[in-house]
Formats: structure tokens, C-alpha cells, sequence
């Protein structure tokens, strides 16, 4: 699957998650955002902009537990807690901010 | 019976007297293409000695991580009825009381948006829903809302907690089950959808050491009614058995694990002290023999299916805690236990894995509780962690 945005055709697997993770950029990511029906604001890039980085320190994103501990550490407990996290994004911040971060879709059993 | 399903292996199952799920599938196969077409899979499955079901995919509802356990065919084209096959776990009362119009509501809005099979209920306690498309998803939760239900957990996070029927029929029940399910459903609610944890954490409640919701076997943490004082014994409904013919003796003097009972014409005399709380002597004999006056609970840590390492029993965490709402004492050990286990387990590690890689004694140590005897493996067993090193260093520390 692939979409348009901007005259550049982005490569994409079945669920709409970008195949090349250097594709990406804010305005591509604002655009998967709003396909999302999410409206991006500084609490969102604080997100996006952390799962980036995990991700090309790791190759892998990180775990939701892990995502917390360090908003927690970089932001206060008050943007390090799993109900702020589902606010910002309510499909899930795996599922939904991976997606707008151009990362893989994370995987996961039961 | 529809005419285009062919199953001859699957109606094996439909034989004998006992109940049969390929008997209840088939009653929806008329009504529904995702139950003919369920059937359709299982058979091929049954022929060719293989599953047929992917795993996973993660798909949930808005504002949930759990509760919804992604499900998609392998042979999608063959069997589109099934292409989509997701469970969805529904939190269930405690004691799994309903009202007939309860679970009627429910079965509407299932056939409705779903396959219409149930599961009532799995091992985790809840209702399970099993079967819809991920479209339907979103429709399905909000006409459970609507109707004041709410999804259970599933992945990483506290599964729905599940308690015995308890003080609801059960004169054994060593204190409130049905409260304290309620109790914790409702403190540890963003616990419950947001999974955040290392891995699952199951929580069971049975009123007393009869274990109906197999606690020890089946749950990271097991609250388990217990007694501290004397089983209490009415002499009069113990002549009574005796009289009526109920070899006491064989039954439950010599059965007794710990032979602490003894039997003296009419007369029963229980040493209490060597007493290991089985139950065996009160169910042969309920109206003679209850629980003691001083009830409260024993809390299990570790019980767990074969994954990483093998299968666990739970194992004695608290000897004795009384259970009274608001029940702060046990929200405050679920929390440092939940507190440590965070900090210091790894991805997927259960926390009764975590406690054998640590070592119980640094767990305790780590959620602030005290070795105690009662900490072994089984009654009477040796205790399996030598705590010398740990008391040499506090001994040191207090003088
Ligand atoms: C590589 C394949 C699979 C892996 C690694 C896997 C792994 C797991 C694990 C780790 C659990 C949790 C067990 C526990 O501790 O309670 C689980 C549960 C479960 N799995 Fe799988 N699984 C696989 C395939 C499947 C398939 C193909 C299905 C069905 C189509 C399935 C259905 C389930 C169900 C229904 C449960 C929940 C059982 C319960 O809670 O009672 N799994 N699986
Ligand atoms: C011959 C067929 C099957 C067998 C022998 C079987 C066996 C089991 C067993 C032993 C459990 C644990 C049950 C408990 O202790 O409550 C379980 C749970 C489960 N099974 Fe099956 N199963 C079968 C077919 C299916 C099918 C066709 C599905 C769905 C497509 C399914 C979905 C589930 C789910 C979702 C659970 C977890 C229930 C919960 O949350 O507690 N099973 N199954
Ligand atoms: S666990 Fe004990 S209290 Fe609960 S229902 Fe069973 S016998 Fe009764
Ligand atoms: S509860 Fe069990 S151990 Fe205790 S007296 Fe009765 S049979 Fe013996």
C-alpha cells in the first residue's frame, strides 16, 4: 500500500504504517495524524519525538512501560502516567504514536 | 441444520451425553455466516492437523489498550465468516451474579455486532464475547457502555480481578469476596485497560482454603480466607454424624493430612496447632465443624502457566491480613509490589518468575515485608531460602 502527500508517494504496509522509517518528517506526520483524527500539539511531538529517538538508538520501539518511565523522568509524573498517554492518543500510544512517528506497527500477542 | 456444512469430524463431538460446543455453534450456523464459517475452519483444521487462526494483531477500542484479544484467519477467502475473529473480554460481576434481563441485554447487542457465541465465563473470570470484525469493534463497546458494562483486561496489564461466590451463598467464606472484587475493579481501573506492567497480573479471591477460583494454581496474586484461631466444633451435630452413621474415623480422622484430629466415642478433639487449615474435616462434616471466629486472609504471590519457565504454584506472601473495606492495607501491598516489580522485572516476566530470578529474599527486602516461617514451598516443608546472610547483616545493622 502506499499514499500521496505533497507529490511524494510514501510506501506503506496494510495498516497504513510508513515502510521507511527516513520517509518521515513533521509534515508527513501531521498528515497521518489527521488522517488519525488526531490534532498534533507540543504534548503529541513530545511523544513522536522520543519514540524517534528510542528507535534509532534501539531498533525497536519501546515498551509501553519503558515510554512511561522516561516521560516520566524527561516530563514529571504528571505526562509519565498511561492516562495522559491515552489521552493524547486514544487508539493506544503504541499503535497510534508509532504510526505517526513512521515506525512499525508494534506487534503483540493476546 | 444447514445443508451446506459438512463436518464428519467435527459431529463426532455432538456424540454422548455430555454438552458439546459444536452442538452450540451449530445452533447459531442458520442465523450466522461467522458460526458456519467457524465451523467450516475447525473441520478443515481437524483434517489437515493444523490450526488455522493468526496470531494476534493488536486491535482495541478508543481510550483502552485491553480488553479486546485480536484474531484473524489464516484463510481468509476460504472462510470469510471468520477473516476477523476477535474475542472481546467483558468484565463480569463479582461472584457472577446476573439477572436473566442482564445477560439477555447481552446476548442482544452480541448478535447484533457479533458472532453471537459466548463464553460464560473463561478462566479469567470475565464474559467472554467471542468473535466480531474490527469495525464492529467501536458499535459493540458502545452498546455495552450504553448499558452500564465495561470491558475486562487483557495483555500486559491487571486482568479483570475474580473472585468466589463468598458470602453470597457460602458459609465459609472467610470474609468479603464480592466487595473486595468490586473494591479493586474499581481503584485499579487505568491498571485494568492502560496495560503498562512488565507482563499480566492476574488477582483471585476465594473465601476460604476450598480455592473455587483456584487462586493458588491460577493467579499472580491469590487472596485466600483463612482462619487464625480454633475451628469451631458443636458437639451435639458431631454426635449427630456418628450416630447417623458417618464412619468418622475413616473419613475424616485418618484422612486428616496432619492427623491432628482425634476421635473419642462421640467426641471429637481438635489439636489446632498442628492444624494446616485443609478444609478436609469441615466439608465432610458442615454442619458439625466452620471455620474459626478470627477470619481474614492469606495472600499467595507467583501462580502461573508454563511460559518461560515452568508452571508455578503460588506460595505464601502474608500469613494472615484482615479483610475490612476499605481494604487500604491490601491496596497498599498490591502497590509495592506492583512498585518493585515495575522498577526491577523485565519485558514479559510474570511476577513469579521475577521473585525466583531476585530471590524472595530480596523481594521482601525490596517491598518492605519480613521472612517469616510461613514463607516455604508447601506445609511442613522445608523452607526453600536460607535467610542466614539476611539476618547476619540486620543483626549487625541493629547493634
Ligand atoms: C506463535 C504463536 C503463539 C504464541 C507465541 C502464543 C502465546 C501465548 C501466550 C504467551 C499466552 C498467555 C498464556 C498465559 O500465561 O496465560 C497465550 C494465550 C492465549 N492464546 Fe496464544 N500464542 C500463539 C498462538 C495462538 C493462536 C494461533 C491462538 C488462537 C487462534 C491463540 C489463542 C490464545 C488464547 C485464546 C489465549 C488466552 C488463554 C486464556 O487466557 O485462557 N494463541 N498465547
Ligand atoms: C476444540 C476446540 C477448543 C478447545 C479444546 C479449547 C480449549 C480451551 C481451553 C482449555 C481454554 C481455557 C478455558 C478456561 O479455563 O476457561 C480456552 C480458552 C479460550 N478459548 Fe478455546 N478452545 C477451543 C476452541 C476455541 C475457538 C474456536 C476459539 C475462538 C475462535 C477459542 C477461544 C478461546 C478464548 C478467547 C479463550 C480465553 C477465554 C478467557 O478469556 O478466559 N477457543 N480454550
Ligand atoms: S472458596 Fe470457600 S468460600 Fe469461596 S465458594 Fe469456595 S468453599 Fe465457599
Ligand atoms: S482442616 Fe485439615 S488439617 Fe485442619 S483439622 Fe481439619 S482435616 Fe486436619
Amino acid at each position: 500500500m502506499s499514499f500521496e502527500f505533497s507529490g511524494k508517494t510514501y510506501e506503506t504496509d496494510d495498516d497504513g504504517y510508513l515502510i521507511n522509517l527516513d520517509d518521515w518528517n513533521q509534515d508527513v506526520a501531521a498528515y497521518i495524524a489527521e488522517q488519525e483524527g488526531v490534532e498534533m500539539t507540543d504534548a503529541h511531538w513530545e511523544v513522536v519525538n522520543f519514540l524517534r529517538t528510542y528507535y534509532k538508538e534501539y531498533s525497536i520501539a519501546p515498551a509501553i512501560k519503558i515510554l512511561i518511565k522516561e516521560m516520566k523522568k524527561m516530563f514529571g509524573p504528571e505526562k509519565g502516567n498511561s492516562a495522559y498517554l491515552y489521552n493524547l492518543y486514544p487508539a493506544g500510544p503504541a499503535l497510534q504514536a508509532c504510526k505517526i512517528a513512521g515506525l512499525p506497527k508494534p506487534t503483540g500477542c493476546v | 441444520m444447514a445443508d451446506d456444512l459438512k463436518t464428519p469430524l467435527l459431529d463426532e463431538l455432538e456424540k454422548g451425553p455430555w454438552p458439546s460446543f459444536v452442538k452450540d455453534i451449530k445452533s447459531l450456523a442458520g442465523k450466522k455466516e461467522m458460526a458456519k464459517d467457524l465451523l467450516r475452519q475447525l473441520e478443515k483444521s481437524y483434517e489437515d492437523k493444523r490450526g488455522y487462526w493468526k496470531h494476534g494483531g493488536l486491535v482495541g477500542v478508543m481510550g483502552y489498550g485491553g480488553g479486546v484479544i485480536g484474531r484473524y484467519s489464516a484463510l481468509p477467502e476460504e472462510f470469510p465468516g471468520v477473516s476477523h475473529f476477535h474475542t472481546l473480554r467483558i468484565n463480569q460481576t463479582s461472584g457472577w451474579f446476573y439477572t436473566a434481563d442482564a445477560l439477555r441485554e447481552i446476548l442482544n447487542i452480541w448478535e447484533e455486532h457479533g458472532s453471537g457465541l459466548l463464553n460464560v465465563h473463561g478462566s479469567t473470570g470475565d464474559l467472554v464475547l467471542l468473535g466480531t470484525r474490527t469495525e464492529e469493534l467501536e458499535p459493540t463497546f458502545r452498546a455495552l457502555t450504553e448499558k452500564g458494562w465495561d470491558l475486562g483486561g487483557s495483555g500486559s496489564d491487571l486482568r479483570t480481578p475474580s473472585c468466589c461466590v463468598g458470602p453470597g451463598r457460602c458459609e465459609y467464606a472467610c470474609y468479603d469476596t464480592l466487595s473486595l472484587a468490586y473494591n479493586l475493579t474499581h481503584a485499579y481501573q487505568d491498571e485494568l485497560h492502560r496495560p503498562m506492567f512488565n507482563y499480566k497480573y492476574k488477582i483471585k479471591m476465594s473465601g476460604c482454603p476450598n480455592d473455587c477460583t483456584a487462586a493458588i494454581a491460577r493467579s499472580d496474586m491469590g487472596i485466600i480466607g483463612i482462619w487464625k484461631d480454633d475451628i469451631q466444633v458443636k458437639p451435639d451435630a458431631v454426635a449427630e454424624y456418628v450416630d447417623s452413621g458417618l464412619d468418622v474415623q475413616g473419613l475424616v480422622v485418618e484422612n486428616c493430612p496432619t492427623g491432628c484430629i482425634e476421635l473419642d466415642g462421640n467426641e471429637i478433639k481438635i489439636d489446632n496447632s498442628n492444624c494446616v487449615k485443609c478444609m478436609h474435616c469441615i466439608n465432610v462434616m458442615p454442619k458439625a465443624l466452620s471455620p474459626g471466629k478470627e477470619r481474614g486472609a492469606a495472600i499467595t504471590l507467583g501462580a502461573k502457566a508454563p511460559i518461560v519457565e515452568g508452571a508455578l504454584f503460588g506460595s505464601v506472601i502474608i500469613p494472615f491480613m484482615k479483610l475490612e473495606e476499605p481494604f487500604e492495607e491490601v491496596h497498599d501491598l498490591i502497590e509495592r509490589i506492583w512498585e518493585f516489580w515495575d522498577e526491577h522485572g523485565t519485558n514479559r516476566e510474570r511476577i513469579g518468575e521475577f521473585i525466583e530470578r531476585v530471590s524472595l529474599a530480596t523481594f521482601l527486602e525490596g517491598i518492605g515485608e519480613k521472612p517469616l516461617p510461613q514463607m516455604i514451598k508447601a506445609p511442613r516443608d522445608n523452607p526453600y531460602v536460607f535467610y542466614e546472610e539476611y539476618y547476619a547483616e540486620e543483626g549487625e545493622g541493629e547493634k
